[in-house]
């Protein structure tokens, strides 16, 4: 293939109706609009608000060419030379993430105490990272891992230290941004020696490589490289998943950022993360052919290439499994001695996070077995998971921000007794919290049901029991919130606490808290919706 | 040819429905009332909990005619079967039986004097009365679900009200007794749905016949038998009664699976009991109920006695034993010894008590000791020329002390709750004398406390008889130890009433407010009494709706019994 043609077949593949471009619509709004907001801001600098109405509409017209147009994409896309892949999986979390950005952009607003001078700024980072989660989220390629990462990194860094005036902020982003930077050159090295013993830097290449090897037989050397390659690649996805031990910095930046940025990095930043786990370790444990040029991925049969990696299904299964189990007892643990409400929602991030990792591992141990239908259903447990817990802890952290604005307080005895001022916000956080512990009748519940099928079915019971213990576990300190706000006496000196649920802030916290308790009722729809994202990620 | 015909169906459907979700609608009404007064709130309560009490009298007044209840019928009748969650095969299925009519009725009842009760309440009284609804939607709807995903819905429903009502309308140490309350019950239902897991995903409804398929209710007619069994892969099920079918099958598949070194059966049935004598409760769990019982306020501490305990003997009957009778038939001595020392262990703790609802705290444990012997009693382990009609005996001996028992304690709990309004504490040493000051209070105390004593003519022997009768064939120790407890119960049960209503006067604090029971008060106790009397001199009135239910449970572990346990004796014979 000459050089003209080579660049034709790229011009080609970009620019056709049904190629690279037209799948990449979302993400050209976003930075559309990113643009729009500067613009704006300087040619109409007395419209306070613009930031938010042109980050609003950027966000329902990416929303709009996000959404499926019909049932679906079966076939996995590669898009942009197959460094994207574009299917159901990208299709349903880029869905999830915007609109969790534009609740979140609401809330901001709604909510809001920030300057106004400051929001074109804080959109900017926001939707800067959201196109980085995109881009993770649909990564086939190692360096758009990488660039996904640090593009949705960098931006939180700036994020998280935004109030300049409060040194707890600059302490939190100080050490967000060293934290960052170091896991991210492990991860970098990690994937340079993945890359130099694989030959390639995309992944189904790569996977191909893999089971090549294999089948010749893997030496000493090899083996200890490729180990090492993937842990150290796993350090930069559990940093962004704040999967223990790489959690260090989660507390201190949950306490040190606003609620409002809090939020955003423990539901998108999470979610794109998790997103990203499964690219990789569905990606190095079962190939599917998404390659262009297709010179370099020679055809595998899916049902050799899944038996032939097994010893790495197993390695990749193993090392999350206990991973999970680990950061989630470790956050349930450690969440109880805390008083301040933003470091307990950290820790309960981060037990959640184990939450959402054990359904990774279990899909993975599931590869190849009855046709890939339970292994589907271990991912769409994730994905069920993944949307209910965006309502969840974004309610949490609305409700957070609202009795900060009213009680100027963030630490848990200053709830004391706020069932008699506001009942109903305290009804709201109670559902939350409850359905944080998966009690039913709220989604919390459902969620969890998914992922114990999950690990009932990958037959790892001892992951399953801890689960389950788990859950036991939570329940203290979660309930600890709400026995201050409800069973403890008011203090004596209290300006305000009232927030009626018909107030615009109140009003805002409901809307959250209902899908709380309706996706409960109405999880078989979800499931099936979950389970379609799920379905081209084991295309054969 | 259709099981039933829709217009039937659609009115169980809402029958059925309505008794589940009357209270949580009465509950969201007062949500929405935000002007009413206390008065008006507590009468729209109590209102509601009437209603409930009509509809559920209604669906248990004899009758052929659907939405009546068929007596002698041995399976399952009035049945409401719905598609909810397709992706787990959940479906809202609901139905009563022989054994969970007696304990809806219970419930109800026991709602609505409770409710009644609760008009000495005068905190924040909206907010418990949702609350208290919300309780009675669980409740009903434990009893009522035959769907394992539905049934442990309904199980933790209850958790939370009753968490905040002990919680925020208790006494002193009401946040300590809460939580352990909420703790222990969690731990319970955890272990359960754990269990629950490992059955759903190892059923599999091809195995059953079309037969077993329609009397479960999975399908409702042939073809979609057909469907299903041809389906290419397995189909799972929450079913309680088809995974009871499954469990009982020679080749069962939860005897398939091993974990760990043991049978699936093995650890589900564990796990369920746990679960379940958490909340009957059996020694060594039961520390949440004192606590708990002491800190609740009166109504709570009736509904908690009366209902809520008989939730884990309920499960066991319903659950452990049919869905996995292979472990249920190792582990009878567990079951029976947990059973008796929970009787002993009660009795002497009741004995050494100075507060008086303590003491009736305990007493609950001893007499919840007697349900857990006389479901165990598996006689068929003595041999192979075993005779199941003793455990049948035993069997509705124990679903007649739940009754009997659900009567007797929320009677005395309400009972020391009437004293308490008045003179505000519950130390047995300073009462007494209260006959003479209180006559109607007395001879009201006296019956209800005879009962739980288990005097012959009251509600109380008729259960313990049974089931002493029904253990002696499995182990005459045990039958004799749990005869014996008889004179332990006699011991605190005489006493209390020595110290509290004989002698010559009231000695302790405030005997100015010791006035006579009000007409509202005597009111929740008469039906109380009524009954407790009606059930000595009568008891077929319950056996009559019992005794085919759990006649055809005993029988189809018989048959088990006979497929799987004493076919290889006889192959072993032959050789």
């Amino acid at each position: 293939m000459n050089f003209d043609a080579l660049v034709q077949s790229v011009i080609d593949d970009t620019l056709s109706p049904g190629g690279s471009l037209a799948a990449f619509r979302p993400e050209l709004t976003i930075c559309a609009t990113i643009v729009a907001m500067l613009v704006v801001k300087m040619a109409v600098p007395r419209w306070r608000n613009s930031a938010f109405f042109v980050a609003l509409l950027g966000l329902f017209v990416a929303m709009y060419l996000a959404l499926p147009r019909q049932w679906f994409v079966d076939v996995p896309q590669g898009i942009f030379t197959a460094t994207l892949i574009n299917d159901s999986f990208t299709i349903i979390l880029r869905v999830l993430l915007l609109l969790f950005s534009t609740l979140f952009v609401m809330f901001t607003q709604v909510v809001g105490n920030s300057d106004g001078d400051e929001m074109t700024e804080f959109y900017t980072l926001i939707l800067g990272a959201l196109l980085g989660m995109c881009l993770m989220i649909s990564a086939n390629h190692i360096l758009i891992v990488l660039l996904g990462m640090e593009m949705a990194s960098v931006p939180c860094y700036v994020l998280a230290g935004m109030q300049r005036h409060r040194a707890k902020s600059s302490e939190a982003a100080l050490k967000y941004a060293v934290f960052g930077a170091g896991t991210a050159g492990i991860m970098l090295y990690g994937m340079s020696l993945l890359v130099g013993v694989l030959g390639s830097a995309q992944l189904p290449a790569m996977t191909t490589q893999l089971l090549n090897m294999i089948q010749q037989g893997v030496s000493t050397q090899q083996a200890t490289v490729l180990i090492l390659g993937g842990l150290m690649l796993m350090v930069g996805v559990a940093f962004k998943l704040s999967a223990v031990p790489f959690h260090f910095w989660a507390p201190d930046v949950f306490e040190g950022a606003t609620a409002e940025v809090a939020a955003f990095l423990s539901v998108a930043s999470k979610a794109a993360a998790l997103g990203l786990l499964v690219r990789l370790a569905l990606g190095f444990s079962y190939p599917v052919n998404v390659g262009f040029p297709t010179e370099l991925v020679p055809h595998i049969k899916p049902d050799d290439a899944v038996v032939a990696l097994q010893p790495v299904q197993q390695f990749i299964s193993a090392m999350i499994a206990l991973m999970a189990a680990v950061t989630c007892t470790f956050g349930n643990l450690a969440a109880y001695g805390q008083n301040n409400m933003k470091r307990l929602l950290a820790y309960s991030t981060i037990a959640h996070a184990g939450y959402m990792m054990m359904p990774v591992a279990a899909a993975v141990a599931l590869v190849g077995v009855d046709g890939n239908a339970p292994a589907r259903d271990a991912i769409g447990a994730l994905v069920v998971y993944i949307a209910i817990y965006l309502f969840m802890n974004l309610a949490a952290f609305a409700i957070v921000a609202v009795l900060r604005n009213v009680l100027g307080s963030e630490e848990i005895p200053d709830y004391a007794g706020l069932v008699r001022r506001s009942p109903g916000l305290t009804v709201c956080m109670a559902i939350v919290l409850f359905s944080l512990v998966g009690l039913p009748p709220l989604a919390g519940f459902s969620a969890k049901l998914a992922i114990f099928s999950a690990l009932v079915q990958a037959k790892l019971w001892w992951l399953f029991l801890l689960a389950g213990l788990n859950t036991v576990l939570s329940l203290f300190y979660y309930l600890r919130v709400v026995r201050v706000m409800v069973l403890s006496p008011e203090p004596l000196y209290r300006d305000t606490a009232e927030v009626p649920l018909t107030s615009a802030v109140g009003l805002y916290c409901t809307v959250l808290t209902a899908p709380v308790v309706l996706l409960f009722f109405m999880f078989g729809p979800l499931l099936k919706w979950a389970n379609e994202a799920a379905h081209s990620l084991f295309f054969r | 040819m259709p099981l039933f015909d829709s217009s039937n169906s659609q009115m169980l459907t809402w029958l059925l429905s309505l008794i589940i979700f009357l209270p949580s609608f009465g509950a969201l009404v007062l949500c929405l009332a935000y002007r009413a007064s206390d008065q008006s709130v507590r009468r729209f309560a109590l209102l509601t909990t009437v209603a409930v009490l009509a509809l559920t009298i209604w669906l248990a007044w004899p009758g052929t005619t659907p939405g009546h209840f068929t007596l002698g019928k041995p399976g399952m009748q009035n049945m409401v079967s719905h598609s909810w969650i397709p992706g787990f095969n959940i479906y809202y299925l609901l139905g009563v039986d022989g054994i969970s009519m007696p304990l809806v009725l219970l419930t109800s009842f026991l709602s609505v004097l409770a409710m009644w009760a609760s008009w000495p309440i005068v905190k924040h009284v909206r907010a418990y009365c949702i609350l208290f609804l919300l309780l009675e939607t669980g409740m009903l709807g434990v009893f009522l679900s035959l769907d394992f995903f539905l049934f442990y819905v309904f199980w933790e429903v209850m958790l939370l009200p009753m968490y905040f009502l002990i919680g925020v309308w208790g006494g002193p140490r009401r946040e300590y007794a809460a939580i352990k309350f909420f703790l222990f019950t969690l731990v319970g239902s955890v272990l359960m749905l754990v269990a629950i897991l490992m059955l759903y995903f190892s059923s599999d409804l091809r195995i059953l016949s079309p037969s077993q398929l329609q009397a479960s209710h999975v399908i409702v007619d042939q073809s979609d038998a057909a469907r299903l069994i041809s389906a290419g892969t397995q189909q799972h099920t929450f079913n309680i009664l088809a995974l009871s079918e499954m469990g009982q099958m020679s080749d069962s598949p939860f005897a398939k699976t091993m974990i760990w070194g043991q049978k699936l059966s093995l650890w589900a049935f564990l796990l369920l009991f746990i679960g379940f004598v958490i909340k009957l409760p059996s020694v060594p769990v039961h520390t949440w109920l004192p606590d708990a019982h002491v800190e609740a306020p009166t109504p709570i501490s009736m509904i908690l006695a009366g209902v809520l305990l008989k939730m884990g003997g309920y499960g066991v009957i319903r659950i452990c034993y049919p869905i996995c009778p292979d472990a249920g038939y190792s582990l009878a001595w567990l079951v029976c010894g947990l059973g008796t020392v929970s009787m002993v262990y009660g009795a002497f703790a009741a004995l050494a008590q100075k507060d008086f609802k303590r003491l009736v705290a305990y007493s609950s444990v001893s007499h919840m000791g007697y349900v857990l012997l006389g479901i165990g009693a598996w006689s068929a382990t003595a041999g192979l020329q075993y005779n199941s009609d003793y455990w049948s005996v035993g069997m509705n001996g124990a679903m007649f002390q739940m009754i009997a028992h659900g009567i007797s304690s929320a009677g005395m709990f309400f009972l020391v709750g009437v004293i308490y309004d008045r003179v505000h504490h519950r130390n047995l040493d300073q009462f007494g004398g209260l006959f003479a000051r209180m006559p109607t209070y007395g001879g009201i105390s006296m019956v209800i406390f005879f009962a739980a004593l288990g005097l012959p003519g009251l509600c109380g022997f008729i259960g313990e008889f049974f089931v002493v009768l029904g253990a002696w064939s499995y182990s005459k120790a045990l039958a004799i130890i749990a005869a014996s407890v008889v004179i332990l119960t006699a011991g605190y049960i005489l006493w209390t009433i020595q110290r509290v209503y004989l002698g010559p006067e009231y000695k302790g604090p405030h005997p100015e407010a010791l006035v006579p029971m009000t007409r509202r008060e005597i009111g929740i106790a008469a039906p109380l009494v009524a009954f407790a009397i009606l059930f000595g001199v009568y008891p077929s009135v319950l056996f009559d709706y019992m005794k085919p239910s759990v006649q055809n449970t005993v029988n189809q572990m018989t048959t088990w019994t006979s497929d799987v346990k004493d076919a290889p004796a006889v192959t072993q014979e032959a050789k």
